[in-house]
């Protein structure tokens, strides 16, 4: 048997509680030994690793792909690829591409290209009702068949109580997972940014916490009733941490996320009208921020990614006239990792909530452990370089860190064993 | 965060669009009003005209209708000799593909000098302020929710003409403060000139999430929001406010706010009234005051045209020093 040999990387695992110098082998996509040499075999490969990281791969439990339908902002081949780039072993793609992701086909179709461009995984989100439009229920049943790991409704809301109800009941027929964007559009619809003192100052309709908190008590209810496995995707006021956890005291198995991008910035990034901070669901005050944050110090809430990609026209209007969304594939885990730089996580929490937190959520093995398909990330934290147009496989333009110095980079990503960065 | 006055003056602190009376100092606001006051005696004469803009294009560039607004920065722009293009670019136009950004790469091509901009987005005269040719002047002639600086500033040249001076007054601004682009433009102004107190008067509904971050205090009824004012501002309030749910009834608005001569005498006896106009009678004002003799309505239109010219010229020799230091490096 020839290994891969990893030498002198930290390994860092939060669900292993693994943090020291450790060297590890791979063979046939597995892990065969951890701190010692596997008793058999021989070398094939060696990647001295000093000085860098040794991860399990990022878990994204939610990004939107552009394909089909959107070309003109990038490929599944693309995202993919950026996705690796950032970190990423899997990748749930949200169920907004168009045709909307509510038959076999177009779930098969993401399958198939993403298995074919060869970067990191896609486990597809299928959608929950016909066209997203919150009426008549998806096959829900015949695409988890396909290879829908949940059923989502993007951030397009369930307007009716009646059928959000009758939906999660028949998902918990067959234990199929819902992810739930908790937003009431009756209180978001028109709004861009959100609703306080930035926006009464930039004259920009606002969208209130209560779009997001009365929507989530609507879900919460309807969980506890029906019992069925719910994650809550997109989570950005920090009322609704507060709920989440009464939830959880009161017995509900629900879980959560929050975009990156809710943890970095506050609306004061909107002043100025940079369209590249209009983004769904909105940045939100500096309190909510703090909550989200404790909330992933405490390893309840995942990070995700809320990956959007949009070609430079999308962006290029006035603020509210542009398309919501940040490109955040490229560069994910040192953007991500400018948190623990600033003091405001450990390496560990961060780490925690963008692999252990995720695998659990979708019941992933996931970690690296001996016997363990090998999915991770090699990261040298001190590696420096400015992130250009050319180093973007994303076909999005619209990233934070376009043309900016970022500290840290991923030099290698690995699924089942596979180079696939 | 982005300065946002980065975009609208020169490294030396000289106008070069205007986009917003947010975060100007007090120096220029005043030298607005100063150059303005000079604008108004040559109003007075029978030759009105002065050649500051000479052999300069303007282009009045509309995408939201306003015949009063655009009138008045088209005769500014006459008296200041310039030639004045209108282009009455209704939203549809955009709305049939062809992006802002496109319409900007047309008119640029036209070789214009300055661009007078309506749009119903916040933000949008910032953004054509970023993304237009140098050498450019843009002047904010309202955008959705966010400036409307020249009708501030036309504000407070009629409160400094009719009251000497804006330092130590209390104004009161009243109705659709949500919806207001004047409404904000002016909270900013009088803060900086000097204002001792600014009130802004109407239901919930209508005054903005977190409104006294601007320094504006928030008042819900008539009596006590008027009480030791030296300015009343009537804002217009626009029919549909009824239809999404912010109001009940034009005639419960006007019980609660509408401006009569009985609720008039809540403020200052020598309390001067103003309105932006155009203005709804019988919904925000009574005719009896709007026409009455604290109203200084019609003084503001006159003022208008001055106001404008004084931005125009100030603007456009901005751009000027601009061009000229650039010069050496092309």
């Amino acid at each position: 048997m020839r290994y891969l040999h990893i030498a002198n990387a930290r390994v860092l695992d939060p669900a292993t509680q693994t943090d020291s110098v450790t060297d590890v082998f791979v063979a046939d996509g597995r892990i065969i030994a951890l701190g010692h040499r596997p008793s058999a075999g021989e070398i094939e490969t060696e990647i001295d690793a000093s000085g860098q990281w040794l991860l399990p791969g990022l878990i994204d439990l939610g990004g939107h792909l552009p394909e089909p339908g959107y070309s003109q902002k990038g490929s599944i081949t693309s995202e993919t690829e950026a996705a690796a780039r950032g970190g990423f072993t899997h990748i749930c793609s949200l169920p907004d591409t168009k045709p909307v992701a509510d038959t076999s086909a177009v779930v098969k179709l993401i399958l198939e290209k993403a298995a074919r461009a060869g970067f990191s995984r896609v486990l597809p989100l299928g959608a929950m009702t016909q066209g997203l439009a919150g009426e008549q229920l998806a096959s829900m049943f015949t695409l988890a068949e396909a290879g829908a790991v949940a059923m989502s409704n993007a951030r397009q809301p369930i307007r009716n109580s009646y059928v959000l109800r009758r939906l999660m009941e028949y998902a918990a027929t067959y234990d199929i997972p819902l992810f739930l964007c908790a937003n009431d559009l009756s209180l978001s619809d028109g709004g861009c940014m959100h609703e306080g003192p930035v926006a009464t100052r930039m004259g920009l309709p606002g969208i209130p916490a209560t779009a997001e908190t009365i929507a989530l008590a609507q879900i919460l209810l309807l969980v506890e009733q029906t019992g069925v496995r719910a994650h809550i995707s997109q989570i950005s006021c920090r009322r609704s941490i507060s709920m989440l956890q009464q939830a959880r005291e009161n017995g509900l198995r629900v879980t959560a996320d929050t975009p990156l991008a809710n943890l970095l910035y506050t609306h004061d990034a909107v002043t100025g009208y940079n369209s590249l901070f209009n983004v769904a669901p909105p940045l939100r005050s500096e309190r909510d921020r703090e909550a989200l944050l404790a909330a992933v110090q405490a390893g309840e809430l995942a990070i995700s990614s809320n990956h959007r990609p949009h070609e430079i026209a999308a962006k290029k209007a006035p603020f509210s006239d542009a398309e919501s969304g940040m490109s955040q594939y490229d560069a994910f885990l040192p953007n991500a990792m400018s948190l623990v730089q600033r003091g405001e996580l450990t390496a560990e929490q961060l780490i925690r909530a963008l692999t252990a937190v995720p695998a659990s959520v979708l019941n992933l093995e996931h970690g690296l452990r001996e016997g363990a398909d090998f999915n991770a990330v090699l990261f040298d934290p001190e590696s420096e370089h400015t992130l250009t147009a050319t180093d973007i496989a994303s076909g999005g333009r619209n990233h934070p860190l376009l043309n900016q110095s970022i500290q840290g980079k991923v030099t290698h990503v690995f699924l089942e064993g596979r180079r696939i960065h | 965060m982005i300065d946002p006055n980065k975009v609208q003056l020169t490294d030396d602190g000289r106008l070069k669009h205007f986009l917003s009376t947010e975060g100007l100092s007090r120096e220029l606001l005043t030298e607005i009003l100063d150059t303005a006051d000079s604008f108004i005696s040559t109003q007075e004469r029978a030759v009105k005209t002065v050649p500051l803009l000479r052999g300069k294009t303007v282009v009045n560039l509309f995408f939201e209708n306003s015949t009063r607004t655009r009138s008045t920065f088209e005769l500014a722009a006459k008296r200041l000799s310039a030639d004045i293009l209108n282009l009455d670019i209704a939203r549809s136009a955009t709305s049939k593909g062809e992006t802002l950004m496109d319409t900007l790469w047309n008119l640029e091509a036209m070789y214009s000098d300055m661009f007078v901009v309506r749009h119903s987005d916040s933000g949008a005269a910032h953004f054509i302020a970023e993304h237009v040719t140098p050498n450019v002047a843009i002047i904010n002639a309202g955008d959705g929710r966010h400036a409307h600086p020249t009708q501030a500033m036309l504000d407070m040249l009629t409160i400094r003409r009719h009251k000497e001076s804006i330092e130590g007054k209390v104004v009161a601004i009243v109705g659709d403060i949500l919806h207001s682009r004047v409404a904000r433009c002016q909270i900013h102004a009088l803060r900086t000139l000097g204002a001792a107190e600014v009130r802004v008067i109407g239901p919930g509904t209508l005054l903005p999430a977190d409104i006294d971050s601007l320094g504006a205090v928030p008042y819900y009824d008539m009596k006590s929001g008027l009480a030791d004012c030296d300015v009343v501002i009537m804002l217009r309030l626009q029919k549909e406010r009824m239809q999404n749910a912010l109001l009940p009834s034009e005639g419960e608005f006007f019980k609660l706010y509408g401006l009569t001569e009985e609720k008039l005498t809540y403020a200052k006896p020598d309390a001067i009234v103003m309105h932006p106009g155009p203005i709804n009678r019988g919904v925000e004002i009574e005719s009896a005051v709007a026409d009455g003799s604290h109203s200084v309505i019609l003084n503001q239109v006159s003022y208008g045209i001055a106001v404008r010219m004084a931005v125009m010229a100030m603007a456009m020799s901005g751009q000027q020093t601009l061009a000229n230091s650039e010069e050496p490096a092309r």
